[in-house]
């Protein structure tokens, strides 16, 4: 029996998969066919390529289906057994189309564990997540082991905090389970506010019963009968899908009371965040889900002593969770073959920017930079070249060229200058500008900043000000002085991690890519052509053909010149927008 | 508390009132309510009101000061009316390595307000966002619930037409 699997994530439903999903149900039931299923998944990683569609078993990869391909596939594929080539992958590097999406080498190339169920089951039939071997690793935890067995399993297996942060694991489940109390709670961190980073978001999206099944295994580890997930305002999907789970798990038995007869209780509420990037840090988070304003508290106590309304918590992210079953299932040691000394299994990243394949990518840990973005990620968009690649979002650092064969794990990417974040991978080509990318983030963490520590506060608002004026072409010496010794006190100095972290986009740029500060500020220049401040708009006397094509697009009437004679940009009204540049065919304007 | 007196005598009942109640009545007494009770209460008025503020302070037994303090902290939540409908343009790293800027313009240009505000109208309200996850689709918008990937500016005025 065939089935069509139609993605319904966030990004193929904005590229419009529920107007094919319709159309895919309306065409079947007007030839009255009835053996073809046709359903809903959660997100593939791959939406770019949305919206996707698949058909089992063949294995068929469509992507980019619009409404009017679907009569053509019904007719051709699912009736005729022809595969439809105007609707089929094409791979960049190598300039063919590809069928299967086992042979895509952004699938290809990856080792999909976590995200295995993510884009092949619905995520809304909790039959599906069974059937696939969901709930196993609970039963087995329930009814096989002692609490103390999951915990030693899980620190035996390397698993590390894939917040970000990268804390063994297993060892915070010990400290939440010896500390002292009779009631513990259990507190996912679905606060995912990197921007650039949505593997949380897919994965309670695509497989929200995994992150579920990982909670409980976690709630009898340490003690707990009651969990909590902390969701982002700003993804109602997820929302939306986890409260379906959470129901049909309580009407099966695998949450509520007693479940599989072990006398082992344990139920999850969600908690909608507000909309604070702050809250993403544990002792925030925790504050917000009491009511008040998140923001974070000293350390120690750490939560696994005092956490929710004082009693001892444990917190983990997404992605630490829906690990949690794979290692119970399938053995630590099983889990611990894969990755590096140091960081063990696999890890996924949000692969965007200025790449060919943009999504999801789940590697093992060691891999290096190249694999991913060159294997997997099909390389530079546009053959242009690499720059460097921007990893752990707001916290984290940007990465030369020279870098790539960096193997990727926690340590190496501390070491780097950078680190693992949430993981996700932006990557910048010769037209970004690293300036400006530092601006951009610090922008973001000083909008951010709680305000309760003042290194923090003042801190990042100051580097923020030296790099608005370097990126105006008002930068002077000794400006990236004061702005290490600024970054070097913000770091030591603040209360929590976004305050500890904020600089490491500046001081990682200031590393790798001082010449382009340096350029900002002695040469007034910006090499990327990015500052606006920094760029001229010229028209070439000899390649313009005074068309006036973009003296009509200019929205300040800067542009001037006789039909068939060079025209002339008036640097006094340019506002710069870079429209006439786009719209001239002749290449005929530069800027720089 | 939540009837009114109509000049013709009869009195009306205000139904987003009698929601607000059920809403302090469902959370009476539970531990952490106050941003839930925010939550709800904003989906009832599309805002926070100062007097629904006050209200909530008071049913809660939670200082105004706290409730204000709360409100004001997380982005979500608005003190001033909102428009009919929300555009949320993502300025987050993917997006903003592949246009996100240019395409933001276009919107505040076309509607003629700025970061944040309303139109005199009240239909848009026109803010940035850090990252609304839909980063594969770089630049992306969303407006009200549906979202909008691979844009270039000269798309921004047919999607906007399309909202009353």
């Amino acid at each position: 029996m065939r089935k069509v699997l139609i993605c319904a994530g966030t990004g193929c439903i904005s590229s419009g998969s529920p107007k094919v999903t319709e159309k895919f149900r309306e065409e079947l039931a007007q030839r009255g066919i009835t053996d073809i299923e046709v359903y809903n998944t959660g997100c593939h990683g791959f939406c770019e390529q949305g919206p996707i569609v698949i058909i089992e078993p063949d294995k068929t990869f469509y992507c980019r289906v619009e409404v009017d391909d679907v009569p053509e596939i019904i007719e051709k594929h699912l009736l005729g057994g022809q595969i439809v080539e105007k609707v089929l992958f094409h791979e960049p590097q190598v300039e063919k189309k590809v069928e299967k999406y086992t042979e895509i080498s952004f699938y290809a190339k990856q080792k999909r564990l976590v995200l295995h169920n993510c884009g092949h089951i619905n995520p809304e039939r909790i039959e599906d997540y069974v059937v696939s071997g969901g709930y196993e690793a609970l039963k087995k935890a329930l009814t096989t082991m002692s609490s103390q067995e999951v915990v030693d399993e899980v620190k035996k297996s390397g698993l590390r905090g894939r917040g970000g942060g990268g804390f063994p694991t297993g060892m915070k489940w010990q400290f939440t389970k010896d500390a002292k109390g009779d009631k513990k709670y259990v507190v996912c961190n679905a606060d995912e506010g990197d921007p650039g980073a949505f593997m949380d978001r897919s994965v309670l999206e695509g497989d929200p019963h995994a992150v579920l099944e990982g909670m409980a295994i976690c709630g009898y580890a340490v003690g707990a009968d009651e969990g909590y997930i902390y969701v982002r305002a700003e993804y109602p999907l997820a929302i939306k899908r986890l409260q379906i789970a959470i129901k049909q798990a309580e009407e099966k038995g695998y949450l509520g009371e007693n479940i599989f007869g072990s006398g082992f209780n344990f139920r999850i509420k969600i908690k909608a965040g507000a909309g604070a990037f702050v809250c993403g840090e544990e002792t925030a988070l925790l504050t917000s889900i009491e009511g008040n304003r998140g923001m974070p508290r000293p350390r120690p106590p750490f939560p696994a002593v005092k956490g929710l309304w004082g009693k001892p918590t444990n917190i983990n992210n997404v992605e630490t969770f829906a690990n949690v079953p794979l290692i119970i299932k399938n053995g630590a040691d099983w889990y611990a073959a894969m990755g590096t000394e140091g960081s063990k299994g696999t890890k996924i990243f949000a692969l965007t920017g200025k790449v060919n394949n943009t999504g999801l990518v789940e590697v093992p840990m060691g891999i290096t930079m190249r694999q991913i973005i060159f294997d997997i990620g099909g390389g530079i968009k546009g053959g242009r070249k690499f720059k460097a690649v921007q990893i752990g979002g707001p916290s984290g650092g940007c990465l030369p060229e020279e870098l790539l064969d960096l193997p990727v794990d926690y340590d190496s990417l501390i070491k780097a200058g950078a680190m693992m974040g949430s993981g996700g991978l932006v990557v910048m080509d010769e037209t970004t500008c690293m300036v400006d990318v530092a601006k951009f983030f610090l922008n973001f963490t000083q909008k951010e900043s709680c305000g309760k520590c003042v290194p923090c506060r003042e801190g990042t608002k100051r580097m923020l000000e030296i790099l608005q004026k370097i990126t105006e072409g008002k930068g002077e010496p000794g400006d990236l002085e004061t702005l290490e010794k600024l970054a070097y006190n913000i770091k030591s100095a603040s209360l929590c991690g976004l305050g500890q972290t904020a600089p490491n986009p500046v001081l990682s740029t200031l590393r790798y890519f001082r010449h382009e500060y340096e350029a900002h500020i002695y040469d007034k220049k910006c090499p990327a052509g990015v500052c606006s401040a920094l760029l001229q708009y010229k028209i070439l006397e000899d390649k313009c053909v005074g068309c006036g094509a973009c003296a009509r697009v200019c929205p300040v009437g800067a542009i001037s010149g006789e039909r068939k004679q060079p025209h002339k940009i008036d640097p006094e009204k340019c506002i710069k927008c870079g429209s006439c540049m786009e719209k001239c065919k002749f290449g005929a304007i530069v800027k720089g | 508390m939540c009837s009114l007196v109509c000049a013709c005598g009869k009195e009306v009942t205000d139904p987003k009132k009698e929601k607000l109640k059920e809403l302090l009545v469902q959370y009476q007494g539970q531990k952490g309510a106050l941003i839930p009770v925010l939550q709800g209460a904003q989906e009832i008025y599309g805002y926070l009101p100062k007097d629904v503020m006050e209200e909530i302070s008071s049913s809660l037994k939670i200082p105004f000061s706290k409730v204000y303090g709360v409100a004001t902290f997380y982005a979500q939540f608005h003190l001033k009316p909102r428009g009919r409908n929300v555009v949320r343009a993502c300025l987050g790293t993917a997006c903003h390595v592949r246009g996100g800027a240019k395409v933001f313009e276009a919107i505040k240009n076309e509607l003629g307000v700025g970061d944040g505000e309303t139109t005199p109208d009240l239909r848009f309200t026109v803010e940035s966002v850090a990252c609304i996850g839909a980063c594969g689709l770089a630049p992306v918008i969303m407006v009200n619930d549906d979202t909008y990937g691979r844009l270039t500016p000269d798309k921004v005025k047919e999607i906007l037409a399309k909202y009353e």
